[in-house]
């Protein structure tokens, strides 16, 4: 038996056990995903049935060729995949104890922020008000503590010194690398339990991409960071774990080092050696 | 890294494009020529309408000049004309059909994009496009035997309960301001919902996404970046709406109840500036009632005119500001 699911406070002991995940986490498990399965209505299943647990304040990579769902299963993670037309998704997501599909869709996503493929600065918002926003939406009215958490918001993502003195211009006049990170402090300034970054690098360039990554081993002292990547080298860089996924089904999740050394599937194997994919 | 660039054959003499020759040429030129000559004739009839209101107008603009526009007296038998009844009717008649339609247009152009289903989405989109079709002297009728007894009915509670403003005095006609505010919003409200539709339609998923990973409601999402997304062309289609409530004729001529007064109350009968022309140009006696007409013609078209530079001046700023 998986010691993990006996620590882990949000197994209900009644529910018949789900099939246990393929490896056991070291550390205190946030998000515990079992037979999670999404797609379509009318369409093919995108997740048959996924089960991993997601270690508490550890980078989590996901990995796997286009299609395989990878986006999908972190898109249930914060109930956004839903969210779209003819979508659903079923099996237990939970975080701290309680189902996420028991949580107010709103109140889930400012424990689990999100950063997207294309950085998405609202362009008609400037630069400290993008940041901002999470905040006005929680009601924070105090204009002083606003401000603070704005800074603090954008040091954490690396940004500070290059926006400072135009805090007041528009976010969508930044460079592409600058709009990632100014989305990646907007989603700190909730300061979200996990946060969840869909090919966060994939529209940036080397540079822009290895300061992204930097930032990403600071942040993950705080918060858990699940992160989808096509690029294996990202994820052997800075997850401490990964899974491998293919068409909608975990294939493989364990240690970073151990999945691209010794991998125990022969699929995960070719994959990673760039056999296919 | 990156893709080798794509090899391109060098030009041989027979695999080579084929060079337009002297006749294709001359069809391009020639095709450019008409394509220019249609478009200056747009602005050409656009001059000579108004060069024509101008001068079929010259005998009120000499006899009265520019007091023409705040005169109050209307009265042809005595060759008496002023055109501030006719300005303050369309004023108040399309500011009370922008008052009514521009929140429920948009708020239905929201309901569509954002919280309806997709049928029901589709179903009521075509609804909408459908009620934009219909001619006006139809509303008209439907306003002559639905609304303007409906409203006959409405307007003494109306005067009970909100009595104290002058807005909401006076006898129950059902024909006036009120009646024909009505019925015009129901007019531009398809064009605002329609047009509004479709500028919501084009906020870009990810920024909806990214409102919603936040954690904001759909109101918040709404108000934090559709609609500031949208403004520019939601502004749009208010003006395009304001000038369709402006020039608007048919309908509004059958519920006003043309009188040429002006009343603080909403509840009296009035006039506007096409219903006295599609009214009264057919059996205009004199060339002074004519020629006054004609005038009134002149203003409406100048208003439109203002009202539409107006509208690009702020298009232009609210695209500049973001």
């Amino acid at each position: 038996m998986n010691p993990i699911m006996n620590q882990d406070p949000a197994a209900p002991s009644s529910t018949p056990a789900p099939a246990p995940p393929p490896r056991a986490a070291a550390k205190p498990v946030a998000l515990s995903v079992r037979d999670l399965r999404a797609g379509y209505a009318g369409g093919a299943a995108v997740l048959k049935g996924v089960s991993l647990d997601i270690s508490e304040r550890r980078v989590t990579a996901i990995i796997g060729p286009s299609g395989c769902g990878k986006s999908t299963l972190i898109r249930c993670l914060n109930r956004l995949h839903e969210a779209l037309p003819g979508a659903f998704c079923d099996g237990q997501i939970m975080l701290g104890g309680r189902s996420v599909l028991d949580w107010d869709p709103v109140l889930l996503r400012r424990e689990v922020g999100m950063v997207f493929q294309r950085p998405n600065p609202f362009p008609t918002m400037n630069i400290f008000d993008n940041v901002a926003a999470g905040l006005t939406l929680n009601g924070e009215r105090d204009r002083a503590k606003i401000a603070e958490r704005v800074e603090s918001s954008l040091r954490r993502a690396a940004l500070w010194d290059e926006v400072k003195d135009k805090l007041k211009s528009p976010g969508t006049g930044l460079s592409g690398g600058q709009q990632q990170r100014l989305c990646i402090a907007r989603a700190l300034a909730v300061e979200p339990r996990v946060l969840l970054m869909d090919e966060p690098c994939s529209a940036l360039d080397p540079v822009a991409t290895a300061r992204i990554e930097e930032l990403l081993l600071e942040i993950k002292e705080t918060l858990t960071v699940v992160i989808v990547t096509h690029n294996m080298q990202q994820a052997a860089r800075v997850s401490e774990y990964t899974a491998f996924m293919l068409s909608g089904e975990l294939v493989e999740f364990g240690p970073t080092q151990g999945l691209f050394t010794k991998p125990a599937d022969k699929r995960t194997e070719d994959y990673v050696t760039g056999r296919f994919g | 890294m990156g893709c080798a660039a794509p090899v391109i054959p060098p030009p041989t003499g027979r695999g080579r494009a084929r060079v337009p020759g002297p006749r294709e040429r001359a069809g391009d030129a020639f095709f450019r020529r008409a394509l220019a000559v249609a478009a200056s004739l747009i602005l050409l009839v656009a001059l000579a309408l108004a060069w024509q209101l101008a001068s079929a107008s010259r005998q009120t603009w000499t006899s009265l000049g520019p007091a023409f526009l705040w005169r109050t007296g209307w009265n042809p038998v005595d060759d008496s004309f002023g055109a501030l009844p006719f300005l303050y009717g369309t004023a108040v008649t399309s500011a009370l059909a922008m008052l009514i339609a521009l929140p429920l247009g948009v708020g239905s152009a929201i309901f569509l994009t954002e919280l309806a289903p997709r049928r029901a989405a589709q179903a009521l989109s075509f609804a909408v496009e459908l009620l934009a079709a219909v001619p006006s002297v139809i509303l008209g009728l439907m306003g002559v035997f639905l609304l303007v007894p409906a409203v006959r009915a409405v307007e003494p509670p109306l005067s009970r309960a909100l009595g104290f403003l002058p807005l909401f005095r006076g006898a129950p006609y059902g024909v006036g301001l009120l009646s024909a505010g009505l019925i015009l919003a129901v007019m531009i409200l398809p064009y605002i919902t329609a047009i509004s539709r479709e500028v919501l339609l084009t906020v870009p998923r990810p920024l909806k996404e990214g409102m919603h990973a936040l954690g904001a409601t759909r109101w918040e999402v709404v108000r934090g970046v559709c609609l500031p997304y949208a403004r520019t062309g939601i502004a749009g289609a208010a003006f395009l709406a304001l000038g369709r409530a402006l020039g608007e004729t048919m309908a509004v001529t059958m519920v006003i109840g043309n009188a040429p007064t002006i009343s603080a109350s909403l509840f009296s009968p009035a006039y506007t500036m096409s219903a006295v022309i599609a009214n009264e140009l057919a059996e205009a006696a004199g060339d002074a009632h004519l020629s006054a007409l004609i005038a009134v013609g002149l203003t409406l078209f100048a208003l439109t005119v203002v009202i539409n530079g107006l509208a690009r001046l702020l298009i232009y700023r609210l695209e500049n500001r973001s």
